[in-house]
C-alpha cells in the first residue's frame, strides 16, 4: 500500500463521486408498492378508533395498515418496549403514526392518507419536563406510574463539606435546545418478500441488528426470517436507530401481508416531524471553588426531556451523568440526572449522547469559575483538570492509556496563539462596532458504550485462492468512512495491498449481531475485531506454510504481499492456493470483546468506561454590536484519536464534528408550539452552511491505546461536544455576557435585531 | 420534446413534460446521481447544471430544460469512466462521507470553475452557500475545490482556443 492510499482512501468513493452509489430509493424493484405514513393532529389524547374506510375506498390503494394488523408487537424499544409501530391505546406527541396507506404509486399512497381520520379524545399535553416531574401531573405512559423515565446518580466524598471548604460558590442554569440529526437522506425503506419466506430489508438505518429486531418482533417471525441488507446511507449521526428501525418494519409488515415488495421513502416534513431528536436538558449546577482555584464541589442536577417515548434515554442520560464535571477532577460531587416523558418530539441518540448539553454548561461553569478566582481560563483547567493516575468522579482511575488533556491543550494553544489573542478580547468594549473573542472547551469522554451496554463485535476474513480477501464486520457503513478504515486495518495487519480486499455487502445474514454503529465505536470496536481476525488467520497460515518456509510457526512474518520465512518468501497468491490444496481455509473469525467496566447503580461510582479520549477545540469570532451576528474567523481542534488509520477521513470527522457544534451552539433549534414543530425542512431549519463555517485546523495527536488491537481510540463524537462552549466562551469574551441557553442569539437593542436568514 | 442530457439527445414524450424534472431524471432515466432531500429547493441535494448555471431542480418541470444543456453528475467523468479532475480531486481530499450531497456539490463547483477558475476561498463557501453538507464542515470539499481549479481554463485561454 503507498502512502497515498493511506491518506484518504475510501472503497465508496468512486460510487459516490460519480452518483453511481445506488441508496435505497435508487434501487429499482419490479410490481412496487408505496407507502405513506398516517399522523393525527393531536398531542396527547385517548384513541377511540382509526376510521381508514374512506382511504382504503380511493382508487390505487391496496391497504391501510393500523395497530390491529400487526401480528407481532406493536411495542418496541432498545431499552423499554413503550414505542409503537402504529399508535394503539393512545396518542403521544404530534409525530405518532396512526395507520399506514400502501397503494400503487406514492402519490396515491399520500393523497389517500389525507382521507384517514383519527377519533379520539384529547387529553392535557404534558410539555414541561420539570411540570412534569411533579405528582399532580397528567401521566404520558400511565403504566409507568410516573413521568420520571429514568434516574441516575453520582455520591461521591461529601459535597456540603465540600462547598464549606470553598472560597467562593457559583450558581448557574442552563437550557439547551432540540436538535435534528438533520441527515440529507430521509428515513426510506425497501421490504422484499422472498420465496423462501425470508424478507429482506433495505433501508437507510445504521442498526441493521436492532432494525431486524424491530422488524422480526413487529411480525412475529424469527430473527432469520429477517434479511437486513446494508446499503449506502445519506447520513445517521446517532438519528437512524429506532424511528429508522421502524419504518423498516412497517414497511416489512406491508411486504409480508401484501407479498409485494413496499417501498416508504420518507418526505423531510415527515422525518422532522417523526424522528427522534437530541434530549433538551436543564441543567442546574453549584461549584464549590478554593482560595487556591481547586474545584471543591460539584451539585448538579440534570433533567432530560425525553418526549413521548423511552428510546435510549435511560443510556444518554448515563453518559451525561459520567461526564457531568467535565475532565476535571473532583472529590465531592452529587448529581441527580432525570430522564422525563412528556408529550414533545421523542428524543434519544444524536452525535455526542448527552454530552454536548453538559460540556456546554461545564466549559462555561470553569470559566466564570476561573474568572471569580483571578485565574485565566487556562490556569483554572490545569490546576483542576484529569492527568495520568487521576480519579474520575466516578472513582475510575485513569491509567492503562496515555491522558493526553495536556497535550491537546498545548497543541490548540499553540496553534491558535490563544493566550495573545485572548489578550486582544474586546469584553464588550462600548467604542467598537465589531467585538472580537476568542474562546476554547475541552473534554474527555468515555469510548464506546460503557457500562450499560453489551459491547463485542465481529469481524470475518476470508481469503481466496487466488490470494483476493473478503472482509466483512458487525459494523455499518453510515458515511463516515468505517468499511475504507477496516480495510486498511485488515491490509496493514496482513501485510497485502489494499486492491486486495473487498469488503462484502453488509447483511445481518451473515455476520453476528455486533450492536449497533453509534458510540464512536466503530474504528475500535471493527478495528479490533479485524485486527484479531488477521492475527489468527496468520497463526493457520503460519502454522499450515511455516514447512515450505523452512521456519518455526511463530518465525513467519507477513510483509508487501509475501510470506517470510528465514531464508525464502512465498507470495501472499501463492499462499493461499497451498492452503486450499493442503484443505485448509484461510479464514478467521475474529472477535473483540469491551474490556469489563464497572458500575454501581446506587452510589454511581465505578470503572464507567474502558477508556478515554481527550479533545480540545478553540474558536475566533467577531460579533457586530448593531446586529448581534456572529462570525466565525478561525477554530482548532486537537483530539487524541490513539492511532489516525485514515487520516483525510479523520480529519473529516473533526471538521463535520465542528459543523454540527457549531449549528447546536449557533443556529439549530427545533421549535415546538403547543407539542408541535413548526420547522418541519431546511428553509426553516438552519443547519451551518459554507459561509457559515470558518477555516478549520485539524490537530491529530496519536497515543496508541493498549487495549485496542488496532491502537485506534474514538472520534466521531469528541469532535462534536465541545465547540459550541468554546464559541460560547469566545462570545462571553468578545462581549463580555454570558449565554446560557443555545443556539446563542446576541441579544441587541430590539429594533436592529436581525432575523436568522433561511434557505439558499 | 427534445432535451439535451450529458452530451446526448434524449427525445421525451409530451405527456411527460409536466412530470417534477427530478423524478423523470431518477425514474425514467435512472440518473441517480440527483437526490430529492428536502423537495422545496432549500438544501442543493438535486443542484444540476442547466446551461452551465447550477440550479436546484426539484421544483422544476421536464418541460422547463427543452431545448437547454442539462449536465447531471453521471455526465461528469469520461465515457471510459476516467473521472473528471474536479471529481478525482473530491476523492483525493477527502472531500466524500456519506454523499448524498456530492453530485450537486460537484455540479455547483464545476459552474463556479467554468466560470472563475481563480476563484478564493471565500468565493468557493460563497458558490457553494445553497448546497448543505452535514458530514464533512466544507473544509476538504473547498480544499478539493481549490485543488482542481489549475485543471480549469482562465476565461482568455477559452477566447484564444475559440480563436
Amino acid at each position: 500500500m503507498t502512502e497515498r492510499d493511506s491518506k484518504a482512501w475510501r472503497n465508496d468513493a468512486y460510487a459516490k463521486v460519480t452518483g453511481k452509489a445506488k441508496y435505497t430509493d435508487d434501487l429499482k424493484f419490479s410490481n412496487l408498492l408505496h407507502a405513506a405514513p398516517v399522523y393525527s393532529d393531536f398531542v396527547h389524547a385517548k384513541i377511540e378508533s382509526v376510521i381508514t374506510e374512506d382511504a382504503e375506498n380511493y382508487p390505487g390503494v391496496v391497504r391501510v395498515l393500523t395497530a390491529r394488523d400487526v401480528p407481532g408487537a406493536n411495542r418496541c424499544g432498545q431499552i423499554v418496549q413503550d414505542h409503537r409501530i402504529f399508535a394503539d391505546d393512545k396518542i403521544r406527541y404530534h409525530g405518532d403514526v396512526v395507520a399506514m396507506v400502501v397503494a400503487e404509486t406514492r402519490d396515491i399512497a399520500i393523497r389517500a392518507s389525507r382521507l384517514v381520520r383519527v377519533d379520539a379524545t384529547p387529553l392535557p399535553a404534558v410539555l414541561d419536563p420539570e411540570r412534569a416531574m411533579e405528582a399532580d401531573t397528567v401521566l404520558v405512559h400511565t403504566k409507568h406510574g410516573s413521568n420520571i423515565l429514568n434516574t441516575h446518580k453520582i455520591r461521591r466524598g461529601n459535597v456540603e463539606q465540600g462547598f464549606r471548604e470553598a472560597a467562593f460558590v457559583i450558581e448557574e442554569k442552563f437550557q439547551t435546545q432540540f436538535v435534528e440529526h438533520a441527515y440529507l437522506e430521509t428515513e426510506v425503506a425497501v421490504c422484499v418478500p422472498r420465496a423462501d419466506g425470508v424478507i429482506e430489508v433495505y433501508g437507510s438505518m445504521q442498526h441493521p441488528f436492532s432494525t431486524r429486531r424491530f422488524t422480526s418482533a413487529c411480525l412475529g417471525v424469527a430473527l432469520s426470517e429477517i434479511e437486513v441488507v446494508g446499503v449506502p446511507m445519506g447520513g445517521g449521526f446517532g438519528g437512524k436507530d429506532d424511528t429508522a428501525a421502524i419504518v423498516c418494519a412497517r414497511t416489512a409488515l406491508a411486504a409480508k401481508l401484501l407479498n409485494r415488495p413496499v417501498k416508504m421513502m420518507y418526505r423531510r416534513d415527515w422525518s422532522i416531524r417523526e424522528s427522534y431528536k437530541r434530549h433538551p436538558y436543564r441543567i442546574y449546577y453549584k461549584m464549590g471553588v478554593t482560595r487556591d482555584g481547586k474545584i471543591s464541589a460539584m451539585q448538579c442536577r440534570i433533567i432530560a426531556d425525553a418526549g413521548a417515548y423511552c428510546s435510549v434515554t435511560p443510556w444518554v442520560t448515563w453518559r451525561s451523568t459520567v461526564q457531568c464535571c467535565g475532565p476535571y477532577q473532583v472529590e465531592n460531587v452529587q448529581c441527580d440526572t432525570f430522564g422525563v416523558y412528556t408529550n414533545n418530539v421523542v428524543t434519544g441518540a444524536m452525535r455526542g449522547f448527552g454530552s454536548p448539553q453538559i460540556n456546554f454548561a461545564m466549559e462555561q461553569m470553569v470559566e466564570i469559575a476561573a474568572g471569580k478566582a483571578g485565574l485565566s481560563g487556562i490556569e483554572f483547567r490545569r490546576r483542576n483538570m484529569v492527568r495520568q493516575g487521576s480519579l474520575t468522579i466516578t472513582g475510575q482511575r485513569l491509567d492503562g492509556h496515555k491522558v493526553a488533556m495536556e497535550q491537546v491543550l498545548e497543541a490548540v494553544l499553540g496553534e491558535m496563539d490563544y493566550e495573545a489573542k485572548l489578550a486582544r478580547c474586546s469584553f464588550g468594549k462600548p467604542d467598537c462596532d465589531e467585538w472580537y473573542g476568542i474562546g476554547l472547551a475541552m473534554s474527555y469522554r468515555g469510548v464506546s458504550l460503557g457500562a450499560e451496554g453489551v459491547d463485542f463485535c465481529a469481524a470475518i476474513i476470508n481469503a481466496q485462492a487466488d490470494g483476493s480477501i473478503l472482509l466483512e464486520t458487525g459494523i455499518h457503513e453510515n458515511g463516515q468512512g468505517s468499511e475504507s478504515a477496516l480495510m486498511l486495518i485488515c491490509a496493514r495487519e496482513l501485510g497485502v495491498d489494499i486492491s486486495r480486499i473487498r469488503y462484502r455487502r453488509a447483511s445481518t445474514s451473515n455476520i453476528p449481531d455486533s450492536g449497533t454503529t453509534v458510540a464512536s465505536r466503530g474504528t475500535i470496536m471493527g478495528g479490533g475485531a479485524v485486527t484479531l481476525a488477521a492475527q489468527e488467520l496468520k497463526h493457520k497460515i503460519a502454522a499450515a506454510l511455516c514447512g515450505k518456509l523452512h521456519c518455526r510457526a511463530e518465525e513467519v512474518r507477513f510483509k508487501d504481499n509475501y510470506i517470510l520465512g528465514k531464508t525464502n518468501k512465498i507470495s501472499f497468491d501463492e499462499a493461499m492456493q497451498a492452503m486450499f490444496q493442503s484443505q485448509q481455509f484461510p479464514y478467521a473469525f475474529g472477535v473483540f470483546k469491551a474490556p469489563r467496566v464497572t458500575w454501581d447503580e446506587h452510589t454511581g461510582q465505578g470503572d464507567a468506561y474502558f477508556t478515554w479520549v481527550y479533545g480540545c477545540q478553540a474558536v475566533e469570532l467577531t460579533v457586530n454590536k448593531k446586529t448581534g451576528k456572529v462570525k466565525l474567523l478561525k477554530a482548532a481542534a486537537a483530539h487524541d484519536v490513539g492511532k489516525a488509520i485514515n487520516p483525510e477521513m479523520v480529519k473529516g470527522q473533526f471538521f463535520g464534528g465542528m459543523a454540527m457544534g457549531t449549528g447546536f451552539g449557533l443556529h439549530e433549534e427545533i421549535k415546538l408550539k403547543d407539542g408541535k414543530i413548526t420547522n418541519l425542512n431546511f428553509n426553516t431549519y438552519r443547519i451551518p452552511r459554507a459561509m457559515d463555517m470558518p477555516e478549520m485546523k485539524a490537530i491529530l495527536i496519536e497515543n496508541p491505546d493498549p487495549v485496542s488491537p488496532s491502537g485506534a481510540k474514538s472520534i466521531g463524537e469528541p469532535a462534536n461536544e465541545i465547540m459550541a462552549p468554546a464559541i460560547a466562551n469566545a462570545i462571553y469574551h468578545a462581549t463580555g455576557r454570558r449565554h446560557f441557553s443555545p443556539p446563542i442569539r446576541v441579544a441587541v437593542a430590539a429594533e436592529e435585531a436581525p432575523e436568522e436568514e433561511c434557505g439558499a | 420534446m427534445k432535451l439535451h442530457i450529458n452530451g446526448k439527445e434524449v427525445e421525451v414524450a409530451r405527456e411527460l413534460a409536466e412530470k417534477l424534472l427530478v423524478e423523470f431524471l431518477r425514474e425514467d432515466l435512472d440518473l441517480t446521481g440527483v437526490k430529492n432531500a428536502c423537495g422545496i429547493g432549500a438544501c442543493g441535494a438535486c443542484t444540476i447544471l442547466i446551461d452551465n448555471e447550477p440550479l436546484k431542480i426539484c421544483l422544476m418541470q421536464v418541460k422547463d430544460v427543452e431545448g437547454r444543456r442539462v449536465l447531471t453528475i453521471e455526465g461528469m467523468a469520461a465515457p471510459d469512466g476516467t473521472l473528471h479532475p474536479l471529481q478525482q480531486a473530491f476523492v483525493e481530499a477527502g472531500a466524500i462521507q456519506c454523499g448524498f450531497c456530492t453530485p450537486g456539490m460537484v455540479l455547483t463547483a464545476h459552474a463556479l470553475l467554468l466560470q472563475n477558475p481563480l476563484a478564493t476561498r471565500e468565493e468557493i463557501r460563497k458558490a457553494i452557500n445553497g448546497n448543505l453538507c452535514r458530514c464533512t464542515g466544507y473544509q476538504q470539499i473547498i480544499d478539493a475545490i481549490q485543488k482542481a481549479a489549475s485543471h480549469y481554463q482562465l476565461p482568455h485561454e477559452i477566447a484564444a482556443a475559440a480563436n
